[in-house]
């Protein structure tokens, strides 16, 4: 991180959270983790923030991790 | 109620030993508690010997020899008041050598005492008077000029009480109650014989001393000698009425003592269970803000932020909030309004709040500022624990063996609960302090911590691991307790990956800069001393890893069996008064009241019955969502009912862009606070001195707050929202709070048996009360875990993205003092400023010698979100790389330097870490000048136009 004044667009917020989401879980091994990131988003992001989330991973595939991208897969199904 | 004081039993109920003594008094037998004094025996029996340096809030000294009896078969004149209790014993009160005895000790009182009593504050509200009538005295033989006391000038530096010496008579009452009630040890008595006298911290004067104002010493003085400067103006009360403090999660009860209207003080009540007689200066003293010039007592609208406002009638604002956010939801859609719930109004406000937004906004995009407390309290406890709330009640305190305190500062935070603690680690409790300033608790009179963990700010998950570590590879955990509560297969987990050599404190030594040996010994301590007590505060949740840090706190309870009893448990220090109960009430965006998803079609059938409305299944937005939603130019109307988000919230900045971006902002407050610079309605608020309903303290105690005097705006908080439910066509009907609860608990299985009159008859109920514990629940989980098997989850530390660097190499991290109240609405507007009139930055001496920054000089804050600037205070209390502030004042705005990163499970801010750096500067940053033009703009009120 570079020490200019950031502000987060929301896109990148929400990038942000869910990779932060999966980073907190990760240590449950991959497959849990993922089953726990993808319903933490489903129980707390509203239905406008997850459809974001989704069309972001498809347009910047390389943004999530891979725990993280493969939440989101898991909620977009 | 007609005034009556409080019931004086002389000397403190007798520890419980569990054994009894039977005893006559006065031909009258009685049975009851050994180490019970004769005093209060015969005061439980209906009787009162004369006293005067006993009161029942300390210890009993027996100086005064104004209680003496006769007890057969005794030679003398015992003092009954340090004369415990004995099986057969026969006492006598009241004979004529009694009395000729008494009246001896009062005549040589009295006529060493001013005898100004029809011009005296106290008159008729004093102890030595009531004593002079109760002994039956009627004439003085030695004069009334006795001259030790006379002409001494008073000490008025306390803005809120006088202490006058030569109304003194000595009985020390007022430095017991310092020492043992409050645990300031601020007071002594100086000199000897005729030239001693009360001294506060060796004569400074209480202002410039140790004292904290909590007004123990008044409350037990028997004289006019420390008396409320309100008493002195406005006269004694003639009448009570008990309520609950409206300040922090303690949960204190009061009487309101009322001279007509007029509120003359706040005296703590004696059976409040939270508090126990006991008070701080915020609850006791600090409520003139309820009359202050500036609070705002007609609506008023502006259709843009760049108008001045304009006052108009009740109904004039409710309709225009109605129509807008109608209009609002007609064009961007349903999901594009919403509301903030308060967590300083009532439990049956907050309901209403949040009923609005379900019912008649039709989503569910509610939030509530415990989103920047304790959000990860509740996610972290229910997920372990299964349930969103601390296992104990206070009491609890008194049977801990080891008092570990995480994040917390309790004597500011908390006073009221700090000093019950004080007195328990006086007794001999440990104590384990991890934090990384060196607060008051580590080191204060007659209270040592036996082990203080500075850790470096944002390191709590690794040190907390690394404490487990100790307790699993030393084998120091609770097998049994494991086996018959717990999950094993979850507790095999975590045990190994706890004991992995990575997590050891060896390893994590050099992130949290802590030595591995005083973590060891902190863990053995913890796991081995006895019953072990976790008491924790925002230094834990405002965190990244809040969440984590919960859970691993859960994790080190459940692994040495310190859940379920009394004297145990995992306590979170709720910060606002009703923070717990605006969680419980359904302000999460989630969840209903009671903690059930919005998803779960039963419950949500339930509440669609009883509204009538077809509910949201899904999830709203939290606070920092609905902003960022507002810059994206998807939500545009809030609601916002006692909170000020400009100024409590992190990044001021972005705030303010998201407040900005909307089209209708209301506000529903005392004052303009700073969000309502950015509103196009506010709505004048209430006081909790004006209106009815329940608070719910960090106990999950549910207690009464009672309305005193009619509401200077018009209507209660409760009454503006149903009116503006009603103008939104929703048809509500209640005409009483006690309605509302009723409703609560018809839909909330854990309030199923709070009711008024239950409360009135108890006093106040610990929930869960329903069928299953009709009397409430004092301490959680006994015999089980509400969720079943208590559930070990595996926390890894990740660092926080929140990184010092060559530009920005300290970290700041933030709280609060004893004096103010969160974003300082209410305590600025008191003569509290006396203790705090700014905010200050707290500062190493080794890092402001770097800087060539002294004391009181002007330093410009800066992190990658935002610049201020405030005065120095060089001191270390903070260590080496940390600076510390408060919130409690917007010309400083802390806030405006946090930045945006937050706890990864709840979004709660990270206000304990932000990286800074610190230089001279000399004065007010442009922005802080830009931002108070604009609030000068912002508070403008037209005058008003002539009457047609
Ligand atoms: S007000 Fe409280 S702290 Fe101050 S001297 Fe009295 S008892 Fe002690
Ligand atoms: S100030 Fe009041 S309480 Fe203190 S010693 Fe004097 S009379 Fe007693
Ligand atoms: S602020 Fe807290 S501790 Fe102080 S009187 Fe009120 S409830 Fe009690
Ligand atoms: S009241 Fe017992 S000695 Fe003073």
């Amino acid at each position: 991180m570079s020490d200019e004044t950031e502000v987060m667009s929301t896109g990148d917020r929400l990038i942000y959270m869910a990779n932060q989401i999966a980073r907190n879980l990760a240590a449950q091994g991959e497959g849990e983790a993922v089953a726990s990131t993808a319903s933490h988003i489903a129980k707390f992001w509203d239905p406008h923030m997850r459809a974001r989330i989704v069309a972001l991973s498809a347009e910047r595939p390389d943004a999530l991790s891979p725990i993280a991208a493969q939440a989101v897969r898991a909620i977009s199904a | 109620m007609t005034y009556t004081r409080e019931t004086d039993h002389g000397t403190p109920a007798a520890i419980a030993t569990g054994k009894s003594v039977t005893l006559t008094i006065d031909g009258q037998a009685v049975t009851l508690p050994e180490g019970t004094s004769i005093m209060r025996a015969a005061s439980l029996l209906g009787g009162s010997i004369p006293k005067l340096c006993a009161t029942d809030s300390v210890e009993s000294f027996g100086s005064c020899r104004l209680c003496l009896v006769e007890v057969e078969g005794r030679n003398g004149y015992p003092a009954s008041c340090t004369t415990p209790v004995a099986e057969g014993m026969v006492v006598r009160t009241q004979t004529d050598r009694l009395k000729k005895l008494r009246r001896g000790v009062m005549e040589l009182y009295i006529s060493d005492h001013p005898l100004d009593c029809l011009t005296c504050g106290a008159n008729g509200d004093c102890e030595l008077q009531d004593q002079a009538g109760a002994v039956g005295l009627r004439d003085v033989r030695y004069g009334y000029d006795g001259a030790t006391n006379m002409g001494q000038a008073k000490d008025q530096s306390n803005p809120y009480f006088d202490f006058d010496p030569s109304k003194c008579i000595l009985c020390s009452r007022c430095v017991r109650a310092c020492d043992e009630v409050q645990g300031t040890f601020a007071l002594t008595i100086e000199g000897m014989g005729f030239d001693s006298k009360v001294s506060a911290s060796q004569g400074e004067g209480f202002l410039g001393s140790e004292c904290v104002s909590c007004g123990a010493c008044v409350q037990a003085c028997p004289t006019a000698s420390l008396i409320e400067k309100k008493v002195v103006e406005v006269g004694t009360p003639d009448r009570a009425v008990v309520t609950t403090c409206a300040y922090c999660g303690v949960g204190c009860t009061f009487r309101a003592e009322m001279r007509g209207e007029e509120l003359v003080r706040m005296v703590p009540w004696k059976d409040g269970k939270a508090n126990r007689g006991h008070s701080c200066v915020k609850g006791r003293f600090a409520w003139g803000y309820a009359q202050h010039q500036d609070r705002i007592l007609n609506p008023m609208i502006r259709a843009s932020v760049s108008e001045p406002w304009r006052e108009v009638s009740w109904d004039e604002a409710i309709a225009y909030t109605a129509s807008e956010f109608r209009r609002i939801q007609a064009k961007y859609g349903t999901r594009s309004i919403g509301g903030i719930t308060s967590s300083r109004c009532t439990n049956e406000e907050t309901f209403l709040v949040q009923k609005l937004i379900r019912q008649g906004f039709g989503n569910n995009n509610v939030d509530t500022c415990a989103r920047v407390c304790h959000s990860p309290t509740g996610y972290g406890l229910s997920q372990t624990f299964g349930t969103s709330a601390g296992t104990q009640d206070f009491d609890s305190v008194m049977q801990a063996d080891v008092i570990l305190v995480i994040g917390a500062n309790p004597t500011d935070g908390h006073p009221v609960f700090a000093s019950r603690m004080k007195r328990r680690l006086r007794q001999g409790a440990k104590l384990i302090v991890m934090d990384p300033r060196r607060t008051d608790l580590v080191k204060s009179p007659h209270v040592e911590a036996d082990h203080h963990l500075p850790l470096r700010p944002g390191t709590n998950v690794a040190m907390l691991t690394a404490m487990a570590h100790v307790i699993v590879t030393e084998k120091l955990y609770d097998e049994a307790f494991i086996r018959e509560r717990c999950d094993g297969q979850e507790f095999a987990d975590w045990a190994d990956f706890v004991s992995q050599p990575a997590r050891s404190p060896e390893a994590i030594e050099p992130l949290t800069g802590v030595k591995a040996d005083e973590v060891r010994a902190a863990a053995r301590l913890y796991a081995t001393g006895g019953n072990g007590a976790i008491y924790y505060g925002l230094g834990v949740t405002e965190h990244s890893q809040g969440s984590s840090t919960v859970m691993a706190i859960a994790n080190l309870a459940m692994a040495t069996g310190n859940v379920g009893r009394e004297g145990v448990g995992v306590n979170p220090l709720r910060g606002q008064n009703n923070v717990q109960g605006a969680c419980d009430m359904g302000s999460f965006p989630h969840e209903f009241s009671g903690y059930r998803h919005v998803s779960d079609t039963a419950t949500r059938s339930l509440f669609e019955q009883a509204w009538g409305v077809t509910l949201d299944a899904e999830p709203g937005l939290r606070i920092p969502n609905m902003l960022d939603a507002a810059t994206d130019g998807t939500f545009k109307g809030l609601f916002v009912q006692g909170e000020d988000i400009l100024q409590s919230d992190p990044n001021t900045h972005h705030v303010a862009a998201g407040l900005a971006a909307m089209e209708c902002v209301v506000v529903q407050d005392l004052f303009l606070n700073e969000t309502a610079n950015y509103a196009h309605v506010f709505l004048p608020g209430s006081t909790f001195l004006e209106k009815d309903g329940t608070f719910t303290n960090a106990e999950r105690r549910i207690q009464r707050v009672r309305k005193v005097m009619a509401p200077l705006n018009g209507y209660a908080d409760w009454e503006i929202v149903q009116l503006v439910a009603n103008a939104m066509g929703l048809n509500w009907t209640y005409d009483h709070p006690s309605q509302i609860m009723d409703e609560i608990a018809a839909l909330t299985p854990t309030f199923a048996g709070v009711h008024y009159d239950r409360l009135e008859a108890e006093g106040s109920l610990q929930w869960p009360a329903n069928d299953a514990a009709p009397d409430g629940t004092p301490t959680m989980h006994i015999g089980g875990f509400v969720r079943g098997k208590g559930k070990f989850v595996v926390t890894d530390y990740v660092p926080t993205d929140e990184k010092t660097g060559p530009r920005f190499p300290l970290l700041l991290t933030t709280g609060r003092i004893l004096s103010h109240y969160n974003v300082g609405a209410q305590t600025r507007r008191t003569a509290n400023t006396a203790w705090h009139p700014e905010d200050r930055l707290e500062i190493h001496p080794s890092d402001a010698e770097n800087r060539g920054i002294k004391e009181g000089d002007w330093v410009a804050l800066k992190s990658r979100a935002g610049e201020t600037t405030l005065r120095a205070q060089v001191t270390e209390r903070v260590a080496p790389g940390v600076v510390y502030t408060t919130f409690h004042h917007p010309e400083t705005q802390a806030n405006v330097i946090t930045t945006d990163y937050s706890d990864w499970a709840t979004n709660c801010p990270e206000y304990k870490v932000t990286a800074v750096q610190v230089m001279p500067s000399n004065g007010p940053s442009d922005w802080q000048r830009d931002y108070a033009d604009q609030a000068k703009m912002s508070r403008r009120i037209a005058p008003l136009e002539a009457a047609e």
